[in-house]
């Protein structure tokens, strides 16, 4: 190995490495350069010994500052709890009714439950709540299968319909048509008496007057007002769950008749807490149909 | 500094070179590797993660299958925002039986760890067929040809291969696959064996079609997402890590 020597040319000392008589010029780092790398060094030795950072066989060098991504989202979450406090202790406190009254509560409880009617309502009941037309009913209208009132909202959204909660509100429209119950001919005479309902034209001398008030008065009443008790919509408007934009109204009487469907909404109460559930309910009956 | 002089004997021969680059790349691999082997504490000891039932396996098995993954992850960090819009943070024990994880980096669509439960079956059909006509300012594909029926003639070999990488799935499970599978799909009987060996598997059909649909196995599986553990009970601060 050839040693470091003066270049003739540059004036500047070589490495000292010398490739079939080529050799190199020793051009150091800028000094500023070599203080950063030495400094990130330092710094990474006193991570290592600040921050979890080893592996270790069983575990893991946990670091003398304890730092652990989980417990700063606990205490982040307690800040944030505490912040809220002023209003989400009142809201948990008080009854719906309460909180509706209260202009403070009310308006911080229409902020929260609208974001939280975004993150799980909207993708079925749309945003805003005007439905899905088919399958999912408009929460902005003042029409109700289960109740408008306040508490029917909170009932409604705690527990959820027809799903596997024990408190959930269930209640099913027999089978008419599949199991035999009315013929076919019946079942036209019945739908033809509910479009006229729902269209508010005459019903006088139409054969299904008398199928209804034997077969569906139970549930969907004299008139056909329904009952929020069973969840049996009002047929005596034009606002129908099961019918999709293209569809006519008297079909999708003989469709629910002959093998009717059945809305179902998840319990809410095993995802949310009994605050968020107040907020929403708040927001929903603002919507519009709130009664 | 006088050792830093010699370097130029391991730089100008190959043999030196070589041995230095391999020590150097060991030191690397086995800090990184080993630990995993044998440490404890990355997956947490919590009751109710199971293995998938053969319903599910499918279902996951069509997740990768159509590239849900590239619009969806499956993992809440543990920041409050998330934690706030979807629930408990993941924890590594919950997808301990993944294989391979569906973690995912990129969200155009929601974090799908916690779906389960969320939606009704009858939303996740309508949904999967066509997105826009439940959520219509939806940017996510539509996938009605998942209404096929699903081919499942290989769930046993499947599951033994997954054993070959850890999953505890028994003889039992193994032998009743085919049959837990269609049962699944088909019965919504709560009691029913399949429902004994998976607790919590969703029972009965999700769309109209008797038969076993791809559609029946996809919703399966995005119902169980993230309602094994039980977070009334577990708290995953309190577990020593
Ligand atoms: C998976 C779809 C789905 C989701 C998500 C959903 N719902 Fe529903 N919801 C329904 C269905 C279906 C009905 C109608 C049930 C029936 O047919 O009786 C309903 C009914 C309701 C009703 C009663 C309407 C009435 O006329 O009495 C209220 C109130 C309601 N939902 C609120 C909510 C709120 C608040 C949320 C969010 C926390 C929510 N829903 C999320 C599907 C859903
Ligand atoms: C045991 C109670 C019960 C009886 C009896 C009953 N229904 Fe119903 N009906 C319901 C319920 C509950 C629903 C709502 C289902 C839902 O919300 O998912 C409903 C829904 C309907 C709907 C759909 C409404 C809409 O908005 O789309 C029509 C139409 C209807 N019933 C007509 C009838 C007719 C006609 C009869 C008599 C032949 C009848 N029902 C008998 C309980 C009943
Ligand atoms: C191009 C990106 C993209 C792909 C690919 C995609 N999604 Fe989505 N997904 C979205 C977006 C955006 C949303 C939010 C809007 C909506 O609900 O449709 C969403 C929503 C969802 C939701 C509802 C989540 C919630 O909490 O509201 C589910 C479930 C879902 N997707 C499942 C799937 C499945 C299963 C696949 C694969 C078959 C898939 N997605 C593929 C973009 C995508």
């Amino acid at each position: 190995m050839a040693s470091m020597e003066k270049d003739s040319v540059s004036g500047q000392y070589t490495t000292g490495h010398e490739w079939d008589g080529i050799r190199e010029l020793n051009t150091p780092l800028p000094k500023w350069w070599v203080y950063v790398f030495w400094a990130t060094v330092i710094w990474s030795i006193a991570y290592w010994v600040a921050m979890p950072a080893w592996p270790t066989i069983n575990d893991y060098s946990r670091g003398v500052l304890g730092y652990a991504s989980r417990n700063e989202l606990e205490s982040d979450i307690k800040a944030q709890k505490q912040a809220r406090s002023k209003f989400e202790a009142k809201i948990a406190a008080i009854s719906v009714d309460d909180v509706v009254k209260d202009k403070d509560l009310r308006n911080f409880a229409m902020t929260g439950g609208k974001v939280l009617f975004n993150d799980n309502c909207a993708p079925c009941h749309g945003t805003g709540g005007v439905g899905a037309p088919g399958a999912y009913p408009n929460l902005a209208d003042d029409e109700w299968i289960w109740g408008g009132e306040l508490a029917d909202l909170k009932q409604t959204i705690s527990f959820g319909v027809r799903n596997t909660n024990e408190n959930s509100r269930q209640s099913e429209m027999p089978k008419f048509g599949a199991d035999g119950l009315l013929t076919a001919e019946q079942i036209n005479q019945v739908a033809d008496y509910v479009v006229a309902l729902s269209s508010k034209g005459s019903t006088a001398g139409l054969p299904g007057e008398a199928i209804f008030a034997e077969q569906c008065v139970v549930c969907h009443q004299d008139g056909g007002v329904g009952s929020k008790d069973v969840g049996s919509p009002a047929l005596n408007n034009n606002i129908w769950l099961f019918k999709g934009s293209k569809e006519q109204v008297k079909q999708v009487v003989i469709n629910q008749v002959t093998n009717p469907q059945h809305g179902s909404m998840p319990a809410w109460s095993e995802r949310l807490d009994e605050t968020s559930i107040k907020m929403l309910t708040v927001y929903v009956h603002s919507l519009g149909g709130g009664k | 500094m006088s050792i830093f002089k010699h370097h130029a004997k391991l730089e100008t021969n190959v043999f030196f070179l070589a041995v230095g680059i391999l020590l150097s790349v060991i030191v690397g691999g086995l800090v990184e590797v080993v630990p995993l082997f044998t440490i404890e504490s990355t997956i947490e000891k919590v009751d109710g993660v199971r293995p998938y039932s053969p319903l599910e396996q499918k279902g996951r098995d069509i997740y990768v299958r159509e590239g849900c993954y590239l619009c969806h992850s499956q993992m809440v960090r543990p920041f409050k925002d998330e934690v706030e819009r979807y629930g408990h943070y993941s924890l590594a024990a919950e997808s301990k039986y993944d294989h391979p994880f569906q973690w995912g980096s990129k969200r155009t669509g929601p974090d799908l760890a916690r779906v389960g439960g969320k939606y009704t079956n009858d939303w996740h059909v309508r949904h999967l067929i066509n997105p826009r006509d439940v959520v219509p300012e939806s940017v996510m594909p539509g996938y009605p040809h998942l209404k096929r029926e699903l081919d499942y003639s290989t769930i046993d070999a499947d599951m033994k291969a997954l054993r070959v990488v850890g999953v505890p799935y028994t003889d039992e499970q193994i032998a009743n696959a085919k049959k837990d599978l269609v049962e699944q799909a088909t019965s919504d009987d709560a009691s029913a064996a399949v429902a004994g060996r998976y607790p919590k598997a969703r029972m009965g059909s999700a769309d109209a079609n008797p038969k076993v649909t791809e559609l029946d196995a996809m919703v399966a599986y995005l119902q169980v997402l993230g309602t094994m553990v039980d977070f009334t009970t577990v708290k995953p601060e309190k577990i020593a890590r």
